[in-house]
């Protein structure tokens, strides 16, 4: 009855194959190193659909599981009822089909409300456990641990752009297995969407606003990683893997990372975008806290009267430790800032995060006053900037 | 049917189409068209006031900032005129309906000068926005300094070619009703003749806003410098030039690009009247946040597509007003004007939530 | 009570019809008649459905090799032409085919006959209308022709539609254009089935196909007004930029979203909700039972209206939208299944111990009952959040839509044209060659649409011109369906246009239907009905008798007193 595919290997021709083939490998020398041995996500266990296998790629994140598990639950529901309406109809057409075109239905009651309520209610039942399963799963995806590393990733037309928190980048999306991973999603130009069909994640990336994307892998493995928002011409090349590794180290080793093509501004603007944007401006207005394009080098008052001036070790210290010197006007209840520290989520190591957000803000007021280098072509340790 | 009755019905059948049973029937299925065509109406505005409402609850200071360039006696007089238009279209129902296709004339003919004043007034609203660079979208270029090379005669040039077609059409009108008059063929005569002093409405409602700007003009000359308390008060502000901000445009005007106004200020030491200029009903274009050319996106949206209703609505008006010369309304036929007259109570509404929403932020 | 010579002036041949009432080209062009201008829509949307399909197997072809080799006799597409050809089937498809395809061709002919009235309430709106949906179609057409193509895809997703360079100016103002003529369309049948009933006729004396109508324009009246605004914002944001949905100049792509599918959900329920009344008639004629829980039936469809309205985000469960309301969409969405389950259930009850004749138009609406009973099941799979956030925008969705959209309205169309076809030409089809048709559109939609399940399921996603080699099997099989396809269809209306020419003549009311429309002549006068039609229990099919002489069903009430068998059934509500 079920329709069964033929399996791939039965029906694909030669020629495909190896050119399939031949794909592969340029994947796999792009990637360099020891990717644990290829998983070919199309791998194809069975040819009954009654398996999931038959249905999903790989399970490689850890709410995988429940999501297919809930797939099968809703196909044999389902099944279930489609077989028994088809069977039903079939039955009826054949029983109480017009013979001899003569027309002699029987007589049957045209309504019964009972049978009408308990076709409507018991089904029901059966979708709350749809909505309920589906929207913890749901959750799960969305509510990402309070240790997971943070991934910023950039799409554009047509390609992608992964930078983890060292500031390296790579255009292929690497994992650890076991370490969850929050994704910062944003897009350059139009419409994209993030997806990882061995994860089940999907999210939208939206121009002008930031969404985020969590996982956990905990299968290493080479999996797909494709654009599925129509995004242009070049869509369907928006294609990349996703390589999750079996440790750190094996990451670390066995990655071809790319430094980062910005400059120190360049990546404090970044970095505004991403934490500060939210409060404070750069168009002289001030919002939850000062606009940050007056702050360099201002001269004001602390809501405790004592005076300052904003330069780079009051900025260091403010982003450090927001309360101790509040500027008038703007601290909530007495002495306390609305701000939040950033000890520990900015680097603040020379040449680190805050030296670029300082830089940025610099920028804001002459643009001239600050380096445009590539952070990559800079070496390694950067002197602080001068006082 | 009694005699009488079939009798009548022969005699006014000719307004009854010959998928209608009944008058009744006829009227009821317009009079529920209407009203679905209004909700449809409704609904296509509520696109709009959505999106109001997010940029308002999303960019609170946009609207802050942007408000004080409309002006809310420009608005309120519209708002005026408008529900006076609104009354008159009533009457014209009541007359309608007591078979006074006289009166009922007069009342659409006043509900249509209204409406063309309105517009007049709408005129001279958007003049002053783009002779001050307040255009729609990415053309938005906010300049004080803007409006000398384009201004003819102390008139701003927007405003001419804008009242160039309500100019052509008054004199279409005139002559069609003078060739009317002359040929003798007179509902045509009286419908032209109806439709020039509609469009002289237009012209009113330009004379009335434009003696008002002159007002706050002269006003801001004498007393931009001393008497800011009443600034306030009055709150006057469609944000005009005073004369001496022209002038003193003038003289910048060869040195600097547009756009270049507020270095201009500062290079040439000048500033002291400048800055005043830019009093909280002028604000430094600098101080604005970069989206407020959001706000007047929505401004002209909004207040575009409620002109183009009214322009629709005194399109309905004159094919209504023409009836009336044909005599056609009667005590048991009067739909049409019924209909055209709920068209024109939501234009009206809208207006009416319009008005606050734009104009009377704070 | 009747004498016979007026019986067979009312049920035989008649001389003159609203075909022959007056000939020429602008007898038609400006005709108010609603059975003219039905004729016509069906003409354009027929126009509609071939271009658009042809689109379709263009772009299959396209998808038969995974590098977009295509087939080998068919030559490469570029990437950007692939582009355009699915945007241009879907849009087409949506909005000049699917939606005014049944309110258009068979609601225009058949509810104002259904009420016993002339005409619909306003019948210069109703040619509106149909100028309209030409205007809107040749805009649409004219962005291929002038402005360089539509590469948008037809939900134009901001800002991709603002920057491209392809003609979707034209193709919104298209769109804009097309809401109004559906806005007239729902119009006039919302006040025709509110003042124009024929005397006596209640609401619960209407047929299923008006409520469903009723239902539908409720819906194109309440919603097709926000795609309007929504699409002159798009066109504003492309010309002025006036920052609403782009976010360059501060506006919000996904607020876009939210309006597009403030429309496009409901209108997936303007596309779905007159089959399903097509198929309430269908099954209950075929069958020559009372349709089983005519209330139900009748309320579900006014129900899936209203909830239809509630859930459109969940075409957005992955846009970023919040939990919360990602959460709510969900819950509201699965009620939507309810009243689709439970006419599904009415019409399996409305055929036990029926009389089923299974020809061409009952075997079209088998066809809708298996394939929409995938499509909405497979529904329930796209409510599901997790599953949802892995499914979406996939094929598994492309799969869905189709089976809801093809499987079922074009299926139920198909049908509706075969019941009323001899009513509306007064001439009977090829039932085999029929039948045949029907089953071709059966299997090759299934051969299409069925692997494109397993394919998203997989993880394909939509719009992809080129796609891994691992699906290349299942495309190539859907490719290969998408052509059985397309010559069902072909075949389909080759069977109706000879019919309509050749067909031998087919009564006034060959298949013992009691509703209204066929009490008139085959094909009906221009007025409609020469007499007053006896306004029945559009159920009650034991109200008709045979009548030899004239070899049609006729009512009761004319048919020779002597001759009349008993009433079987008391007439109960």
């Amino acid at each position: 009855m079920i329709w069964q595919f033929p399996t791939l290997t039965a029906l694909q021709s030669t020629e495909a194959l190896e050119q399939l083939a031949i794909k592969q490998r340029v994947i796999d020398s792009s990637l360099g190193g020891t990717v644990p041995e290829y998983v070919l996500e199309r791998k194809i266990e069975t040819s009954n659909p009654f398996n999931q296998a038959y249905w999903f790629p790989e399970q490689a994140s850890t709410y995988a599981e429940s999501v297919d598990s809930l797939y099968m639950d809703i196909f044999f529901i389902s099944l279930v009822f489609f077989v028994a309406i088809v069977a039903v109809m079939v039955y009826f057409c054949i029983v109480y089909r017009r013979k001899g075109g003569v027309i002699a239905p029987q007589p049957s009651s045209s309504h019964n409300t009972t049978i009408e309520i308990l076709w409507s209610v018991l089904p029901s039942i059966l979708l709350v456990y749809m909505f309920v399963e589906g929207a913890g799963t749901f959750w799960e995806m969305k509510v990402p641990k309070t240790d997971s590393e943070e991934i910023q990733v950039i799409a554009y037309k047509y390609g992608w752009q992964f930078i983890y928190p060292n500031g390296d980048t790579t255009s292929e999306l690497h994992l650890v297995q076991d370490q969850p991973v929050v994704l910062k999603l944003q897009s350059k130009d139009v419409l994209h969407s993030f997806f990882v069909p061995a994860f089940r994640q999907k999210q939208d990336i939206v121009p002008g606003r930031y969404t985020t994307a969590y996982i956990e892998p905990n299968k290493a493995g080479q999996y797909r990683l494709s654009c599925n928002e129509y995004c242009g011409d070049g869509h369907s090349k928006m294609r990349t893997a996703c390589i999750v590794h079996v440790s750190q180290e094996d990451r670390l080793a066995n990655t071809e990372w790319k430094k980062p093509e910005y400059s120190a501004w360049e990546n404090g603007e970044h970095l505004y975008k991403i934490h500060c944007a939210g409060c404070h401006n750069i168009n002289s207005i001030a919002g939850t806290g000062p606009a940050l394009n007056l702050t360099w080098n201002r001269e004001g008052k602390t809501a405790g009267g004592e005076a300052f001036k904003a330069n780079e070790t009051y900025i260091k210290e403010s982003i450090l430790y927001p309360s101790k010197k509040i500027v008038e006007g703007f601290g909530a209840e007495g002495s306390i800032s609305k701000m939040n520290s950033f000890k520990g989520i900015l680097s603040e190591t020379p040449g680190g995060d805050i030296d670029h957000v300082i830089a940025f803000l610099r920028y804001l007021q002459d643009p001239d006053s600050v380096s445009s280098e590539k952070l990559k072509d800079l070496p390694e340790e950067k002197p602080a900037a001068a006082e | 049917m009694a005699d009488a009755a079939h009798d009548d019905h022969h005699d006014h059948g000719e307004f009854i189409a010959h998928h209608f049973d009944s008058a009744e029937q006829q009227f009821d299925s317009g009079k529920l068209g209407i009203w679905l065509f209004l909700v449809t109406e409704v609904l296509f505005f509520s696109g709009l006031f959505v999106a109001y409402t997010l940029y308002r609850n999303h960019h609170p200071e946009i609207f802050d900032q942007a408000h004080v360039f409309l002006d809310k006696y420009l608005g309120g007089l519209n708002t005026i005129v408008l529900l006076f238009s609104s009354l008159t279209m009533a009457l014209a129902v009541r007359a309608a309906q007591l078979g006074r296709n006289k009166n009922c004339g007069i009342y659409i003919l006043i509900t249509m000068v209204c409406a063309a004043m309105f517009l007049g007034v709408k005129a001279i609203e958007y003049s002053h926005k783009w002779d001050i660079g307040i255009f729609p979208g990415s053309l938005f270029a906010l300049n004080y300094q803007h409006p000398e090379p384009t201004m003819i005669a102390g008139i701003s040039d927007y405003l001419i070619w804008i009242s160039m077609i309500p100019a052509i059409l008054l004199v279409l009108f005139s002559v069609a009703s003078i060739v009317g008059l002359l040929t003798k063929k007179t509902v045509f005569s009286k419908l032209m003749l109806g439709m020039a002093i509609t469009v002289g409405g237009y012209f009113l409602g330009v004379f009335a806003g434009y003696s008002y700007m002159e007002a706050i003009m002269d006003h801001g000359d004498e007393s931009h410098a001393a008497v800011t308390v009443e600034h306030d008060d009055q709150n006057i502000h469609m944000v005009s030039m005073t004369i001496d901000d022209e002038k003193s445009g003038a003289g910048h005007d060869g040195d600097h690009k547009e756009g270049d106004h507020a270095h201009a200020e500062g290079d040439h030491g000048h500033g002291g009247h400048h800055e005043q200029a830019y009093d909280k009903h002028h604000p430094d274009p600098k101080s604005l946040s970069k989206d407020v050319k959001i706000f007047f996106s929505i401004y002209y949206c909004m207040t575009g597509l409620h002109a183009i209703h009214i322009i629709a609505g005194i399109i309905a008006l004159a094919w209504v007003y023409w009836r009336c010369l044909l005599g056609h309304w009667r005590t048991d036929y009067f739909g049409p004007v019924d209909y055209v007259g709920l068209y024109w109570h939501l234009v009206d509404l809208i207006w009416i939530y319009l008005f606050p929403l734009l104009y009377l932020i704070d | 009570m009747v004498d016979k010579t007026q019986r067979n002036k009312i049920f035989g041949t008649p001389e003159t019809t609203f075909l022959n009432h007056s000939k020429g080209f602008a007898s038609w062009a400006f005709t108010v008649d609603h059975k003219r201008i039905g004729i016509m829509y069906m003409i354009g949307v027929t126009i509609a459905l071939f271009l658009a399909g042809f689109f379709a197997l263009v772009l299959r072809s396209h998808l038969f090799s995974f590098d977009g080799q295509g087939l080998p006799f068919y030559g490469k597409l570029s990437n950007a032409d692939y582009n355009q050809m699915f945007t241009l089937h879907g849009a087409v498809m949506v909005f000049s085919f699917i939606i005014p395809s049944i309110p258009g061709a068979l609601g225009n002919i058949v509810l104002p006959m259904m009420l016993g009235t002339k005409d619909v309430a306003f019948p210069r709106m109703n040619l509106a209308s149909f100028y309209l949906w030409i205007i809107g179609t040749g805009c649409l057409l004219a962005a291929i022709l002038f402005g360089g193509g539509l590469d948008t895809g037809w939900t134009f997703y901001t800002p991709y539609s603002i920057e491209t360079d392809t003609g979707v100016i034209y193709a919104t103002f298209g769109a804009f254009i097309l809401g109004f003529s559906s806005i007239f369309t729902g119009l006039n049948f919302l006040v025709t089935v509110n003042t124009m009933r024929a005397k006596g006729q209640t609401w619960f004396k209407l047929p299923l196909f008006i409520w469903s109508l009723y239902a539908t324009a409720i819906i194109q009246v309440l919603a097709t007004p926000v795609l309007g605004i929504t699409l002159l914002m798009l066109i504003a944001e492309s010309t002025l930029h006036i920052g609403i949905f782009d976010p360059r100049y501060g506006g919000d792509p996904v607020l876009f979203q939210h309006f597009f599918w403030f429309y496009s959900h409901p209108a997936v329920y303007i596309m779905i909700l007159p089959a399903m009344g097509v198929i309430s008639e269908l099954i209950s004629v075929y069958s020559q039972k009372r349709i089983f829980g005519y209330s139900f039936i009748a309320f579900s469809s006014v129900a899936i209206a209203l909830l239809g309205f509630l859930v459109w985000g969940h075409h957005m469960f992955t846009s970023g939208q919040s939990v919360v309301m990602t959460l709510i969409f969900s819950a509201i969405t699965f009620t939507v299944a309810i009243p689709s389950a439970v006419k599904v259930f009415n019409w399996l009850a409305t055929l036990y111990k029926g009389s089923i004749l299974l020809n061409t138009p009952m075997c079209y609406a088998l066809a809708f009952i298996f394939l929409f009973g995938i499509g909405g099941l497979t529904g329930l799979f796209l409510g599901a959040l997790s599953v949802d956030i892995h499914l979406h925008d996939t094929y598994f969705v492309v799969a869905h839509f189709h089976f809801v959209m093809v499987g079922g309205t074009l299926t139920a169309l198909l049908g509706g044209l075969y019941h009323w076809w001899p009513k509306i030409f007064g001439r009977m089809y090829n039932d085999t060659l029929g039948r045949v048709s029907c089953f071709l559109v059966f299997v090759g939609f299934n051969v299409t649409f069925f692997p494109q399940f397993v394919m998203g399921a997989r993880g394909m996603p939509r719009r992809y011109a080129q796609y891994d080699p691992e699906f290349q099997i299942f495309h190539q099989i859907s490719t290969i369906g998408a052509f059985v396809l397309g010559f069902g269809i072909l075949g389909a209306f080759l069977v109706l246009v000879h019919a309509a020419f050749y067909g031998k003549l087919a009564g006034a009311n060959p298949f013992k239907a009691a509703s209204l429309e066929w009490q008139s002549s085959s094909p009906p006068d221009f007025h409609n009905f020469t007499h007053t039609p006896i306004l029945n229990d559009p159920y009650d099919f034991d109200a008709l008798v045979y009548d030899e002489e004239l070899d049609t069903y006729i009512s009761r009430e004319f048919a020779d007193p002597a001759k009349v068998p008993p009433r079987k059934e008391p007439v109960h509500h």
